[in-house]
């Protein structure tokens, strides 16, 4: 026990005094943890909160250009810049690449025409099914000019879907108004009273938004709650910097040569450095925690709520971290030199948390890539934390997450010793 | 032999992938009291004779007993009755001195009284007592090479293994390790030692051997050695002895 204790001291002493590793253990994931988190909740911001700066030319002078008009602005995501009817596409574009707005409208000059004309057609064919006679029926309503959405090259595909599916359910709205007149007009002869037609086209059926959770709380997940487990994950595995160099370092200045030359197995040196570094990881999720709970209010961002199970989170912290420590022990001990432990170091934990689901989520990950993502040990701390801090899970519910993430521990812990062993190091 | 502290009988070793062997049925004895040296060209095989003779390299014929004890079947257990000075600094730069006999001497199984009392002694005779809670990044070549050998001897082994444990420090230095040395060897440690350093060795030795190709040439007492091949220093007898061909091209 004092020779455990001796070389864990020693270990704590070394760690303590290698500044650069300790920089790449806490203040790398306390930036990556603000900086994704911030960028993320602008983006969430900006589609719920903010409005996108829109430019709309209005070149119809008719009544179904301005309820289009309307019904943009009631959708509420778009901060609308009028420009005059006069201004061309070329003019527009000028305007966007200006940083005006990343999205342009225009609508023709024949909107209204057109919609009526389609609407006469679209009721004309609906009131033929109902087997009464009209006139209309022949109309073409093949030339509806279409709607121009201008829109900036930074703007991403997903974002433009979502504003496409606004300006859709606003067409659609103008649409069927129009068609809904005409049918009226046709059949009571008079036109479509307000009343009428607020209870045909506005009285919709709600959407009731609920977040599935464990423990039946009904709290909205936000960024941060995403952002906090996964950087944390990705600080723990990125002691491999410190940890797998240290072992490196040991290797090639002698220590390691001196140590086989004395009356103490080296196990004690491995299982020393388990300890300490385990602990780091800790530490580690405990500062990235608290910035989450305390720090992150202050800065705008939504407060990190952590768990009910408690115990839960540092059952799971303790085998993530034991994985992320026998991780970097493995590359130490494999590598040649402290470059070689440092780059593929860094480089296998970027390509993890990739196929683990830290950059892109899981769900998005081609079927392809299901099997190879879950031999990502970063994949299963981060679906055993989001279990917990997004699901309100107990342990018992990520017990299918930690099982597999102890299967892998012990397997790259067996790969460390067999890589001792053949290199006459224990 | 019973009062050898090493006997060596028909060694065989061939590193891996090599053709031809290391050594092939070496024999070599070496008495407990003596300041043995260890000499010859480069590649004759003096380090590879010292780390099988440490257990750090595994051999494949033969026997190495060290202290009576066979090193092949009781590796860990007696590696107690020995230190090893490696030629490399091999221990923790970014600790201090105390901090480096504090964690080698718990690893040699000293208790906690037992490695301050030896921590002491040691950072007073090697002049290091003032520098004892400074980093050893800090240090010049000579103090980080008597932290070195402080490491080696914190335990007080019997049989003291010293592979160039003088290179590349002053005069002043060397001679302090040399007269540590000797203090030891006085108290009842059996030196084995390597070095270039023939002036030193003449010095420090009372018996010789002498390894070329992974043979032993020689091994006698200095002072027999130079009579019998009418030499006057251990210089003349080795380029006698090895000829004066470079051997590590």
């Amino acid at each position: 026990m004092f020779k455990l204790w001796s070389t864990i001291l020693k270990d704590v002493r070394i760690l303590s005094r290698d500044r650069l590793g300790l920089v790449f253990m806490f203040a790398m994931p306390i930036v990556l943890a603000i900086v994704i988190t911030a960028v993320q909740n602008s983006t969430f911001e900006m589609l719920n909160t903010n409005k996108v700066p829109m430019l709309l030319c209005n070149k119809d002078t008719g009544e179904a250009g301005k309820q289009l008009e309307a019904a943009i602005g009631k959708a509420g995501m778009f901060d609308l810049k009028q420009l005059a009817p006069a201004e061309s596409e070329k003019e527009i574009s000028a305007r966007m690449h200006a940083k005006d707005a990343v999205i342009a409208i225009i609508i023709p000059a024949d909107f209204t025409a057109k919609i009526k004309e389609k609407a006469k057609h679209t009721a004309a064919k609906a009131l033929h099914s109902f087997g009464l006679q009209t006139d209309s029926l022949k109309t073409d309503s093949s030339s509806i000019q279409p709607i121009t959405l201008l829109y900036h090259p930074v703007l991403q595909e997903s974002f433009r879907h979502s504003i496409q599916g606004a300006l859709r359910s606003a067409l659609q709205m103008v649409q069927s108004k129009e068609v809904l007149k005409s049918i009226y007009f046709s059949i009571n002869e008079k036109e479509l009273t307000d009343t009428l037609e607020n209870e045909l086209l506005n009285n919709q059926v709600a959407i009731r938004e609920i977040p599935v959770s464990r423990d039946g709380s009904r709290n909205i997940p936000n960024a941060t709650q995403h952002n906090v487990p996964a950087w944390t994950v990705f600080a723990m595995f990125f002691i491999v910097i410190s940890l797998g160099g240290s072992v490196v370092r040991e290797k090639l200045n002698g220590s390691f040569v001196r140590l086989k030359t004395l009356p103490t197995n080296y196990l004690v040196a491995l299982l020393s450095k388990q300890l300490a570094y385990l602990f780091v990881t800790l530490v580690q999720a405990a500062v990235v925690f608290s910035i989450g709970i305390w720090l992150f209010p202050s800065m705008g961002l939504p407060k990190l709520d952590l768990p009910a199970d408690i115990i839960g989170v540092f059952i799971v912290t303790l085998i993530c971290g034991w994985c992320a420590v026998s991780f970097a022990i493995m590359v130490g001990v494999f590598s040649q030199t402290q470059e070689q432990s440092n780059g593929v170091g860094a480089v296998s934990i970027v390509l993890m948390a990739a196929i683990g689901g830290l950059l892109v989520p899981s769900f998005a990950m081609p079927s392809s890539f299901q099997f190879v993502m879950k031999l990502s040990p970063l994949h299963w701390c981060l679906e055993a934390y989001y279990g917990l801090f997004l699901e309100g899970g107990k342990l018992r519910d990520v017990i299918l997450n930690i099982l597999p993430l102890l299967g892998i521990t012990f397997f790259i812990q067996l790969i460390t010793l067999y890589g001792l062993k053949r290199k006459n190091l224990i | 032999m019973s009062n050898a502290a090493v006997s060596i009988k028909n060694l065989g070793f061939k590193y891996p992938g090599q053709a031809a062997p290391c050594f092939n049925d070496l024999d070599l004895h070496v008495q407990q009291g003596e300041r043995f040296g260890l000499f010859g060209p480069n590649g004759a095989g003096k380090t590879t004779l010292m780390n099988c003779m440490t257990g750090l390299l595994s051999f494949q014929q033969g026997s190495i007993q060290l202290m009576g004890h066979e090193i092949a079947h009781h590796k860990k257990s007696i590696n107690r009755l020995f230190g090893f000075v490696p030629q490399d600094l091999s221990f923790y730069q970014e600790l201090s001195p105390a901090e480096n006999l504090s964690f080698f001497g718990a690893w040699s199984g000293l208790n906690k009284q037992e490695i301050k009392n030896k921590t002491d002694e040691l950072l007073d005779v090697l002049g290091l007592a003032d520098v004892r809670n400074k980093k050893v990044q800090e240090f010049s070549g000579g103090m980080k090479r008597r932290v070195n050998l402080a490491i080696g001897v914190i335990h007080e082994p019997q049989v003291l293994f010293l592979d160039e444990p003088t290179v590349g420090v002053d005069v002043h230095t060397r001679h302090a390790i040399v007269n540590y040395l000797k203090e030891l060897n006085k108290k009842g440690t059996t030196l084995i030692y390597t070095s270039h350093q023939l002036s030193e060795a003449e010095d420090l030795c009372n018996i010789v051997a002498l390894i070329d190709d992974g043979k032993i040439i020689a091994h006698d007492s200095l002072s027999q050695l130079l009579i019998d091949h009418e030499e006057d220093g251990l210089e003349g007898l080795f380029i006698n002895l090895t000829g004066k061909a470079f051997r590590d091209l």
